[in-house]
């Protein structure tokens, strides 16, 4: 259970950090918090020839929240975001979520940039930064581009970034209108992968009634899933719109797979269950904003 | 790869005390706090960051040593649980609870539940008793004495509100 061996590099700067990747594309691997790269190479999963240690990229450990986004840098850890009260005022959901990644040890390290770049499907910040229709920053020794999250996830565990790019931030956009978002999941204990995990984002409009309601999953596929049910729900009043309906609606379009943790079968309840009641929570949230 | 690995120095202040050993790049902060350090106080149980057992504090907060490469934290503050203690060798306050409450059976994931429980008192100083268990979550103990070191953190945080209360 050690890693094989590897030429180690330790840029100080982002411009140091793009030009070692470029000269060593496409053998190089980013190192930020370690927490999903480290377990593969102590498992000889994976064996990169060079490892590339952002870890001193400091220009790279901010979370920015302005009154439309909240921008986080790449070497912000999820403990940093989840603290960030600036970013918790314009956008809950973050910190929200960010207490069901893993257990507070593991978000100490672990970046969110960094999920986000691993695209585990089961991660839930790959499945937030879809919902709320995202984009992430890469940047190589020549340029610099920013793709949205949709074109950024091109399948399990992977993305549309090359060799020689680093992602340097991932931006949440904080969801227009009189909004609310809530995010839900089980697991068998707190802390792990979830079983079936879903963050929702309902839109009322000026007479409370529902103008968008939309739902995002994990460990429900091999890349996260975005549905649209407001068919289900559109003008009902917040508080009697039929919520299990749209529950219905977004289980009947997903396809998740059994494996050792959970039968296809039981992930589809579950998805039903928690997508009504995460639904109905956003609702009320967002019933409950200053107009 | 070359045929020789290239070396680094590493020099951390662990438990206070300035440390330094030279190490590859892929040496694992764990195996340097026991192989290098020699302070075999840090256990070492999945060596993929699931049960816990390695957990120390790097700049204060508890971590995975088994997910982090010594030369990433090179000049970090660590603390392990030889730095838990009291004073001239009595036990700290998580020590004393796990003690008093027989928080512990073979003791092998103990270190890693000293350190987590620490940091978390020092942000929580007084848990209820959901919140004990959520702190030491994503701590595994295969003896699986959790209802005892569930009673050791609320313990501790007693003794640790008895002291600063002196």
């Amino acid at each position: 259970m050690k890693p094989a061996g590897f030429t180690y590099h330790r840029p100080v700067t982002v411009d140091d950090a793009v030009a070692v990747l470029a000269e060593v594309s496409p053998a190089g691997k980013v190192l930020a918090g370690g927490q999903s790269l480290v377990p593969l190479l102590n498992m000889r999963l994976a064996a990169p020839e060079h490892l590339v240690d952002i870890n001193r990229l400091s220009e790279l450990a901010y979370v920015r929240a302005g009154g439309d986004a909240v921008t986080v840098g790449a070497l912000a850890r999820h403990a940093d975001v989840e603290r960030d009260d600036a970013a918790y005022a314009v956008l809950p959901l973050l910190r929200d979520t960010l207490r069901h990644v893993a257990h507070p040890t593991i978000r100490n390290r672990g970046t969110t940039v960094g999920s986000i770049a691993h695209a585990d499907p089961a991660g839930e910040l790959t499945a937030v930064l879809a919902l709320l229709g995202g984009t992430v920053t890469l940047r190589s020794a020549a340029a610099e581009r920013t793709v949205t999250a949709a074109d950024f996830f091109t399948g399990p565990m992977s993305t549309c970034a090359d060799a020689g790019e680093l992602v340097t931030s991932v931006t949440f956009p904080v969801p227009e209108g009189r909004t609310g978002a809530v995010w839900t999941e089980v697991a068998r204990r707190h802390g792990d992968y979830a079983v079936c995990g879903t963050g929702t984002v309902v839109t009322l409009d000026d007479d409370l009634r529902v103008a968008g309601a939309r739902a995002a999953f994990v460990s429900m596929g091999p890349e996260p899933v975005v549905l649209d049910v407001t068919d289900a729900v559109a003008g009902a009043t917040h508080d009697t719109a039929d919520w299990a309906a749209a529950g219905r609606l977004a289980a009947g379009r997903l396809d998740p797979e059994d494996d050792i943790h959970a039968t296809a079968d039981y992930r589809t309840h579950l998805a039903e269950v928690l997508t009504t009641r995460a639904l109905r929570d956003a609702a009320r949230r967002a019933a409950e904003v200053a107009p | 790869m070359s045929a020789v690995e290239e070396l680094f120095e590493v020099t951390l202040v662990v438990n206070g005390v300035p440390r330094s050993a030279t190490v590859p790049a892929r040496r694992l902060l764990s195996d340097f706090l026991r192989h290098d350090l020699e302070l075999t106080g840090t256990h070492v149980g999945c060596e993929h960051g699931v049960c816990g057992a390695c957990t120390v504090l790097v700049d204060g907060r508890p971590i995975r040593s088994c997910l982090q490469f010594a030369v990433t934290v090179d000049g970090a503050e660590v603390t392990t649980v030889e730095g838990c203690g009291g004073a001239d060798g009595e036990l700290g306050p998580v020590q004393q609870a796990f003690r008093d409450c027989h928080g512990l059976q073979c003791g092998f994931c103990t270190p890693g539940f000293v350190t987590t429980i620490t940091a978390y008192l020092e942000e929580h100083p007084a848990p209820s008793d959901d919140e004990a268990r959520e702190a030491i979550a994503g701590n595994l103990c295969r003896c699986t004495g959790y209802q005892n070191i569930v009673a050791s953190v609320l313990r501790a945080a007693e003794l640790r509100a008895e002291e600063a209360g002196r």
